[in-house]
């Protein structure tokens, strides 16, 4: 293989990227004319097909091509290698400079402008689960990267951060789990200039979902699978050109052999988008898609349609939410640090009392502790052991500290923490998504 | 490189120490409860064994006493180190899996030892090898704050002269010496306390009496007094110098080392009754699916979902801990962390495994109660729960003591 990359040199090639690419500072983030197509708050039902673009069908010409494992070390160890350190450090200030500042504002139209997300596709974030011979950034599985990576962008802003995200879960998706046809036909395009607006949709909206228990169903027809049901959570749904759906497979009506992921354009006949503005998350654009006898050929079972590549994939999501969940929680640690210490009440620092002191405390050693559970997590994932209850860990206590993280913040600044003149109400509304969320981001 | 596996080079040696737990404490749990006060004597065989895994090199940390922060190992730079630190905590955790009273117990394991090897010049572990050594540093007139100790060491030619009361000391019945923290000079405060080992074998010092506890019944727990005890000079551990800048930190460096080792104790402890638990729960025919949503699943699997969330928290906390200390790294907020993790979870696990075995849990024909019984001193000794918070928010929002109180 020519220029061939050693794969510990992913760093340097994000790096380069970076590099070519229009500086930091230079975003312009209120230009309104920038702003995505819909308003999610005003409009209502909406036919997909706004920004569609063909994928031109290539064939296979063998097995597809798979990310190595990461060696076992041997070694108890929490330093990010140089690599991660280099990469995040450019996506921790590029949250700080661009993601946080434009929080607000992207909150209230509902999307994430078009420069933040031409800005992440050119730092090559997707890129990070494509294998190199594919045009991609890695040889190795990089679970750690990514959820150390989703954390930086969450500190920003959890909003934003999903919308950049969104589109790299569909091309890991692809990469992990396609077969070579469809790794030739679709990660082209992420690789490219133009990456494709893409979503991974798995929730579905009823009262204790589970994702292994699907309504939407994908029936075999003569030609291939015919979809039907509603999904949620769905990242910028308008916009998407490419999304991978979870459907019950049926090999007839009622005979289900487990979910499994399709692949859909968005082109196809029978999908309806239909705007979801939720409590928090604003600026991810959420949407449900809803697919009515959606018509799709055989090939468009992802890879071999595995109940197994299902739960793999349903775990790395979770564990790119609870990353999420991280960089969020150590983003109100750090504000209400600040603020106990320079609000003062009856004459000192409020600071100064252990009912405060402690709580902040306490959301230091509870976020210390999911951390380093999620971490255990992605290591173990890109380790290709199995992580089913690492995962199930990590979920559980992002999900139950990071909303009491959420929580806590709002009540530490009192009536201050209710206003929008702070952004911890907005973190307290993006952490309880941690709890519900399924699909769109991945590792 | 991020990994959390347990280190390859200790898998061997922690499988071994599991086996030891079982065999040696499990096996011997209930009896010493019910006999609270009699001398274990299974562990005299144990202790043998781990002092000869400790001679032969192999039994790296295989206790308390493996807790010292070693100079001569120079570390090799950038190259990250898994050494006693860690090991002694993977090992107290699997000790306690079986029983944290026998545990505590073990003849030269104590937490004085821990003292020896933190704070010790080299002419001093020399000296003290082989000594079982408790730790004095609890009065009746003060628990948490330390800096109130009353115990007096009055210096008197190549001796100092300890007089005072001492409280809470385990293993002070059985163990043949016992560090005790005493001041100087009360009036210049923290800096002038300074931890003497006393030989037990010295006239003046002498074991008052043993209480009787809700857990931790296999090991005991002593009032020792001293009365005119001629300690020599040379068994002061550390500088005899009274550095009111360095205050108390001298002192204090011990429980970076030993607070991991005490959230250990609550993680092992923890693990042995979600073990049982998980076993009793999976008869009563409740199933744990790590990939379904706690709550699609029965309550008791959520509940027990949540139990296993924290109790990994509290695990890997004590692990980070253990981790900064053998690459030299300043862990006393990471330490406290880890303490006041694993000493509240440690704690709420063992209680709602007893109410999740309904009375079977609450009767004796099951460990179950007694864990919940035993957990309950490790949020308390080697500093509460509400102590650690003070640590890790001082640390964390910078306040002094008098800031913060």
């Amino acid at each position: 293989m020519a220029n061939r990359k050693d794969p510990m040199g992913i760093g340097l090639a994000v790096l380069n990227r970076i590099a070519s690419s229009p500086a930091i500072d230079k975003l312009g983030l209120r230009k309104a004319t920038e702003r995505a197509v819909y308003q999610g708050a005003k409009s209502g039902f909406q036919v997909a097909g706004a920004a569609n673009r063909t994928f031109k069908k290539r064939k296979g010409s063998g097995d597809p091509q798979r990310l190595g494992k990461t060696s076992d070390s041997g070694v108890f160890d929490l330093t990010p290698t140089e690599d991660q350190q280099m990469i995040v450090g450019v996506v921790e200030e590029f949250a700080a400079e661009v993601l946080r500042p434009g929080a607000d504002a992207a909150e209230q139209d509902n999307t994430t402008p078009a420069d933040v997300l031409q800005q992440t596709s050119e730092f090559g974030l997707t890129l990070l689960n494509i294998p190199e011979s594919l045009g991609g950034l890695s040889e190795e599985r990089s679970a750690v990267t990514g959820v150390l990576v989703a954390e930086a962008l969450a500190y920003g802003d959890m909003g934003q951060a999903v919308a950049c995200l969104a589109p790299a879960a569909v091309a890991t998706a692809v990469s992990l789990w396609g077969s070579d046809a469809q790794q030739q036909t679709y990660l082209e395009a992420f690789t490219g200039d133009d990456a494709p607006v893409a979503a991974l949709a798995i929730a579905e909206p009823r009262p204790l979902f589970d994702p292994l228990e699907l309504q939407t169903t994908a029936t075999r027809t003569a030609t291939g699978w015919k979809l039907n049901g509603v999904k949620s959570a769905v990242v910028r749904g308008a916009a998407a050109e490419l999304f991978v759906v979870s459907a019950e497979v049926e090999e007839a009506p009622g005979v289900s052999r487990g979910p499994g992921l399709f692949l859909i354009e968005s082109s196809t006949a029978g999908l309806t988008i239909q705007d979801d503005p939720s409590m928090g998350l604003r600026a991810a654009g959420l949407s449900r898609l809803v697919l009515t006898d959606v018509e799709v050929p055989a090939d468009a079972v992802l890879g071999d349609g595995s109940t197994d590549d299902y739960r793999e994939c349903i775990r790395l999501s979770r564990l790119a939410w609870a990353g999420l969940a991280l960089g969020t929680a150590k983003a109100v640690l750090d504000y209400t640090k600040e603020y106990v210490k320079t609000r003062e009440a009856f004459g000192e620092p409020i600071a100064y009392r252990q009912s405060v002191a402690f709580m902040v405390a306490n959301i230091a050693i509870e976020l210390e502790g999911m951390r380093l559970v999620t971490l255990k997590a992605a290591s173990r994932a890109e380790q290709g052991l199995d992580c089913s209850r690492e995962v199930a860990l990590a979920r559980k206590l992002t999900a139950e500290y990071g909303m009491k993280i959420g929580t806590d913040g709002v009540q530490l600044l009192g009536g201050h923490g209710f206003v929008k003149e702070h952004p911890v109400e907005r973190w307290y509304r993006d952490l309880r998504a941690i709890a519900v969320m399924e699909g769109a981001v991945l590792v | 490189m991020i990994n959390l596996e347990t280190p390859k080079k200790l898998r061997g040696f922690i499988k071994q120490a599991n086996q030891v737990a079982d065999n040696f404490l499990r096996a011997n749990s209930r009896k010493y409860d019910l006999a609270e006060h009699e001398y274990p004597k299974e562990l005299d065989l144990l202790a043998s064994l781990i002092d000869g895994m400790g001679d032969s090199g192999q039994g790296q940390g295989a206790g308390a006493a493996g807790v010292r922060r070693s100079d001569d190992d120079e570390l090799e730079k950038n190259k990250i180190k898994n050494g006693t630190n860690m090991s002694s905590v993977l090992s107290v955790i699997e000790m306690c899996w079986g029983d944290v009273g026998l545990l505590l117990s073990m003849p030269r394991q104590g937490l004085g030892n821990s003292a020896i090897a933190s704070v010790a010049t080299d002419e001093q572990l020399e000296r003290f090898k082989g000594t079982w050594a408790a730790m004095a540093i609890t009065e009746p007139s003060f628990g948490s704050d330390s800096a109130a100790i009353t115990t007096t060491a009055v210096k008197d030619g190549d001796s100092y002269v300890l007089n005072g009361e001492k409280i809470f000391v385990t293993s002070g019945d059985r163990a043949d010496s016992v560090v005790v923290w005493a001041t100087l000079d009360k009036s210049l405060g923290r800096a002038a306390i300074k931890s003497f080992v006393v030989p037990k074998s010295l006239p003046g010092i002498r074991v008052e009496r043993l209480e009787h506890k809700l857990g931790i019944r296999a090991s005991d727990t002593a009032v020792i007094v001293l009365e005119n005890c001629r300690v020599p000079a040379e068994n002061l551990l550390g500088s005899p110098e009274i550095d009111t800048k360095q205050g108390f930190a001298g002192a204090m460096a011990t429980f970076d080392n030993t607070r991991p080792l005490v959230a250990g104790m609550a993680v092992g402890c923890a693990r042995a009754a979600l073990e049982d638990i998980r076993a009793l729960l999976e008869k009563a025919g409740v199933e744990i699916d790590y990939d379904r949503p706690a709550q699609a699943q029965s309550a008791a699997a959520a509940t027990f979902l949540q139990m296993e969330a924290d109790w990994e928290a509290a695990l890997l906390l004590t692990l980070e801990a253990a981790w900064l200390a053998d690459n030299r790294k300043p862990n006393s907020m990471e330490a406290s962390m880890a303490k006041a993790k694993a000493g509240r979870v440690g704690n709420d696990i063992t209680l709602r495994c007893v109410e999740l075995a309904s009375t079977l849990g609450y009767s004796e024909t099951e460990l179950l109660e007694k864990w919940s019984r035993d957990s309950k001193i490790l949020d308390i000794f080697e500093g509460t729960q509400q102590i650690q918070q003070l640590i890790v928010a001082r640390r964390l929002l910078d306040l002094t003591s008098s800031q913060l109180k």
